[in-house]
């Protein structure tokens, strides 16, 4: 049997034995954004479609998230630069060939226009509410004016948002378990389902409800064939992407990748939708909480599993 | 102008005699390192062979490096070398995480330090710390675009290889086998 000892003098932190550059707040970040970019989308999309009065969640109250999560997430991402006084530079230049440099002008859009949207329906939240000065109230008015454009921007720029998230992982071809076409799309998707998650939850209207548990199921149901795909096409690549792949398939992502994300984070709720659109009452908290958890636990897998995986040399 | 380096894998007995010239040529902060040396053992005994490889970034004619930086911090330099402006960089870590040779760290300071090939050595004539300092002088640095210089005669006469082709980093740093 032949075999390879390698043995390497070097020991930078946090490159060696093995990548970890990357640590929480990046995956948290992209759970956020992807959180935001979901609810906006459909927050955008359905008050395009005129039903921001039957699905009044959905287009005024749950999209409040979206600045939240925007600018913890955005706030974690600062917090993982390691030279943050220059952080003002990726302001200085668009460069198309780098995600995140193209990715951090979309942030920069989609939460100024979460902002707006947010304040366009302040009245949601606290009814009496007054903005006091005359240039805000010209604002608002200005803005509800172009409510319906600033509704295209953020639909848009959602989807931007939630694919970006993916791509920015799939540009490192070093990172072979990163490197499929796949998670851009699978990544808008477990962004779409959470934010539809995040509707249900937050919906006291049951044709709303029953809505979203309906859209929510169509992705995960996409969501799950996006998995077997992307293995598909790890398992019939080069060898690194089969080793990649062998992480989730009996290395040490196993366990946490089926349970977490795809039996309690995409199977599991997704029978329970089922169960509900069949007229089964189902605690809408249940499904609601399993596929935010599990896209949050896509995320950290993703992450940290990428920069386990290699080329060998 | 192409810079490129050359390592004889058949001459070099992994002293790391140049991992300390670059650590104290370049001031790299303890505990980092831009150049390093690797062993691979092949085989079974009786029947080893043994590689020793002095390593550092590839300087890439294809830099993922450069290609994912999102402010233009890592950049191409004269003669096709890979270098990092300290003060674009905001420590994203994204070339880090883009290199298939893992040949960059995130210094302390917070900007990502790597090889440079010396280039403030080789602008006044001389060669890269590393180069210069190898006891078994194994090491050949210089202009790919000059016939006669040390890296094309030493390619010319001998097989050589580069690490991961298969990326499609186009790397040139080349090791004589």
């Amino acid at each position: 049997m032949k075999e390879e000892l390698i043995v390497s003098g070097r020991e930078n932190m946090m490159v060696d034995p093995q990548l970890h550059i990357w640590h929480w707040p990046i995956p948290l970040y992209l759970f956020l954004g992807g959180l935001a970019a979901g609810v906006l989308f459909f927050a955008a999309l359905y008050y395009l479609l005129g039903k921001e009065d039957e699905y009044r969640s959905a287009v005024r109250r749950v999209p409040f998230i979206a600045p939240v999560a925007l600018v913890v997430g955005l706030a974690c991402l600062f917090f993982d630069l390691r030279h943050k006084a220059y952080f003002w530079q990726l302001y200085t230049t668009v460069r198309l060939e780098s995600p995140m440099s193209w990715g951090a002008w979309t942030l920069l859009v989609i939460t100024v226009a979460s902002f707006i949207w947010s304040a366009l329906h302040i009245r949601e939240l606290l009814p009496d509410w007054d903005w006091k000065y005359k240039w805000l109230k010209d604002l608002e008015v200005f803005f509800n004016r172009y409510k319906k454009q600033l509704a295209w921007v953020m639909l848009i720029f959602a989807i931007i948002t939630g694919v970006y998230t993916g791509i920015l992982l799939s540009a490192f071809n070093a990172r072979p378990l990163w490197n499929t076409s796949v998670l851009g799309p699978l990544f808008l998707a477990s962004g779409l389902s959470a934010g539809a998650a995040a509707i249900v939850l937050a919906s006291k209207n049951r044709e709303e409800r029953l809505l979203f548990t309906k859209i929510d199921l169509i992705i995960l149901g996409t969501e799950l064939f996006l998995i077997v795909h992307m293995f598909m096409g790890f398992l019939a690549s080069t060898q690194v992407q089969i080793e990649a792949s062998q992480l989730f398939l009996g290395g040490q992502y196993t366990m946490v990748f089926w349970i977490f994300v795809v039996i309690l984070g995409i199977i599991i709720p997704g029978l329970l939708d089922l169960m509900e659109l069949r007229g089964k009452h189902i605690p809408a908290v249940i499904p609601g909480i399993l596929v935010l958890t599990g896209s949050l636990f896509f995320r950290f897998i993703f992450v940290f599993a990428g920069q386990v995986s290699r080329w060998l040399y | 102008m192409r810079y490129a380096m050359a390592v004889d894998t058949k001459k070099c007995v992994g002293c790391s005699d140049c991992v300390v010239a670059c650590q104290t040529e370049n001031n790299v902060p303890i505990g980092y390192c831009r150049d390093w040396v690797v062993e691979t053992m092949d085989g079974t005994y009786p029947q080893l062979e043994v590689e020793i490889r002095s390593e550092r970034c590839n300087h890439c004619d294809n830099a993922p490096c450069v290609r994912c930086c999102p402010t233009g911090a890592s950049h191409k330099a004269e003669g096709g070398i890979v270098l990092v402006k300290q003060n674009k960089c905001i420590g994203c870590g994204a070339c880090i995480a883009s290199c298939p040779y893992d040949a960059r760290y995130p210094h302390p300071k917070g900007y990502v330090d790597k090889c440079t090939f010396c280039i403030h050595r080789v602008r006044e004539g001389m060669k890269p710390a590393c180069v210069s300092v190898c006891p078994t002088k194994c090491m050949y640095f210089g202009d790919l675009d000059d016939p006669n210089s040390d890296v094309s005669t030493v390619l010319k006469k001998r097989k050589y290889k580069t690490l991961i082709p298969e990326a499609g980093t186009q790397p040139q740093l080349y090791f004589l086998i």
